[in-house]
């Protein structure tokens, strides 16, 4: 990644987790969990299955609480308000921290009304400023070349690549702070891959980003921070240049040069 | 013999029984629609659709007790597919593993299995005795406690047929839990629904037994819910019971109507659930 002089600058960190446990019933998921994830750019989670990556992931927009059972325990910390907070409006802070998913999840509705269906939950737009919002979003996801003409068909006709960018769009257009990705492209083939690459680094300058990645040159390639977790623990955090290079822990060391996960 | 000429033999004998348990299934199935259709279509013509039903030997048709079935049809429709819907909602959405979730689907799937005419005598005692007489919307209550445990059972199985992951995804956005229901599982499983709606009249537009206590029956045109109104079934019951030849063919012509408008619920409802499975 290429640094200007604007991007140098130290960051600011838009979420703080803070010696962070995590519990599915009774199996501890995370343990004293504490990092960053510095405004404007991209941190990924490494490790291998199981380690509790997309856990941490989920903690950051309260997605466990849609399931009984699962409950998190510690701090983080949203632009000074803490998230796991069992008060705080679980909707508004997911207006505020969207996600992507693994799998392609386009809603059975036109492409249009995908994208819209985000906005109108929280805004109400005369049709024309609507229409323009539908267009920056599919513009923010490079997706509207290929669907300006087809936006009143179905969102469930379109490639596994573009369905998962109209999902990054939609994520998009209801003005986030912060975008979770959880493995947004282990479902996708190399080139709509590297399309959806592309588009994370472009959209690290507006938004904080956070991705779950099995795929370590992944991680090398569109990551600024990398956080590598094993057994529900952070191992090792750090710029990712750092931790791919010089990495301070063994098991870092071993687990991205292949010799475990 | 060789093991595999004895495998081939056994092969050729199961499937033999196969298909001549399946040609004797069938054939006893077309003798009947064949009588039906032979039967009925002979007492078909416009005064079937425009007369009502007439005393023994004179002219007459079923406009009545057409009128009657689709009034009350529709009526115990309306009254159970909410409550059907809202039920199946609930331990879908809200009670997946609940206790009460488990009891719900468990006195479910009893009404589902209930004998109709207990749920004629049902009504009768809780509504046309204290009533005082027998009524169409009694005969409406009645079928809508048919229609219940069907709607709710397939609102279920097809709101648990939409992946969680879609859930997620419209929650991921911030939408409030009413309206990641009502705005993506249910339009993601908006053909289900339906067909679970067709099924629902289709099976109560053939009941005799709750309609017996309940609407009893009438001879003459009456859109009073408050007075007893004929329907198709009660009618064919009565007048192919009879020993007049022109009430049995009334009876024969009746039952053709109700099987071809069935039948057509069945296949409309199966061709969506058709679409629905080639689209996933």
């Amino acid at each position: 990644m290429m640094y200007s002089a604007e991007s140098l600058k130290t960051p600011d960190a838009k979420v703080s987790v803070n010696g962070l446990d995590f519990y599915y019933g009774a199996s501890h998921a995370l343990k004293a969990v504490s990092l960053p994830l510095y405004e404007n750019r991209v941190t990924a989670f490494i490790g291998p299955s199981g380690c509790g990556k997309s856990t941490l992931l989920r903690v950051l927009n309260r997605m466990y609480d849609l399931y009984p059972g699962q409950r998190a325990e510690g701090e983080v910390w949203l632009d000074g308000e803490n998230i796991i907070d069992p008060a705080i409006d679980v909707n508004a802070l997911r207006a505020r921290v969207g996600m992507v998913f693994q799998k392609p999840t386009p809603f059975p509705m036109s492409i249009y009304d995908n994208i819209a269906f985000g906005i109108k939950l929280y805004e109400k737009l005369p049709a024309a400023e609507l229409d323009a919002r539908v267009e920056q979003a599919l513009r923010g996801a490079a997706l509207w070349d290929e669907v300006k003409d087809k936006l009143h068909s179905s969102g469930l006709g379109l490639s596994g690549g573009q369905q998962q960018r109209l999902c990054i769009a939609r994520s998009v257009a209801v003005q986030p702070e912060v975008i979770l990705f959880d493995e947004p492209c282990s479902a996708l083939d190399p080139i709509s891959t590297a399309k959806v690459e592309e588009l994370i680094e472009e959209l690290a300058e507006d938004y904080t980003i956070a991705i779950v990645t099995h795929n370590m040159q992944q991680a090398v390639r569109v990551s600024d921070y990398t956080a590598f977790m094993y057994l529900g623990e952070l191992v090792e955090y750090g710029e990712t240049d750092d931790v791919f290079n010089k990495p301070k822990q063994k098991r870092t060391l071993d687990y991205i040069t292949g010799r475990f996960g | 013999m060789s093991l595999y000429e004895t495998r081939r033999k056994n092969n050729a004998i199961a499937t033999g029984l196969a298909w001549l348990a399946t040609a004797f299934g069938l054939f006893w199935l077309a003798l009947i629609l064949g009588a039906l259709v032979y039967e009925g279509a002979r007492g078909l013509s416009p005064a079937v659709f425009s007369q009502m039903t007439p005393p023994p030997g004179s002219q007459g048709g079923l406009s009545n007790a057409i009128a009657g079935s689709l009034l009350m049809s529709a009526i115990g429709v309306a009254i159970g597919t909410p409550l059907g819907m809202l039920a199946g909602t609930y331990l879908a959405e809200y009670g997946r593993h609940t206790k009460l979730a488990m009891i719900v689907r468990f006195i479910n799937d009893i009404l589902l299995s209930a004998p109709s005419i207990v749920i004629g005598l049902f009504v009768y005692e809780i509504l046309v005795h204290p009533m005082g007489h027998f009524s169409a919307i009694s005969g409406a209550v009645a079928l809508s406690l048919l229609v219940v445990p069907v709607v709710l059972r397939t609102t279920e199985d097809m709101l648990l047929l939409v992946p969680g992951s879609m859930r997620e995804a419209a929650a991921a956005l911030g939408a409030p839990r009413a309206l990641v229901i009502g705005k993506i599982a249910y339009r993601a499983a908006k053909a289900g629904l339906i067909t679970g709606i067709l099924l629902a009249v289709a099976r109560v537009s053939g009941e005799t037994a709750p309609l017996l206590f309940t609407a009893l029956n009438n001879q003459f045109w009456s859109a009073n819910l408050n007075a007893p109104m004929a329907s198709l079934p009660v009618v064919i019951f009565q007048f192919a019971l009879s020993p007049y030849k022109d009430w049995q063919q009334l009876a024969w012509t009746g039952a053709l109507l109700i099987t071809v408008a069935v039948l057509s619920l069945s296949i409309v409802a199966r061709t969506l659930g058709a679409g629905r499975r080639k689209s996933r």
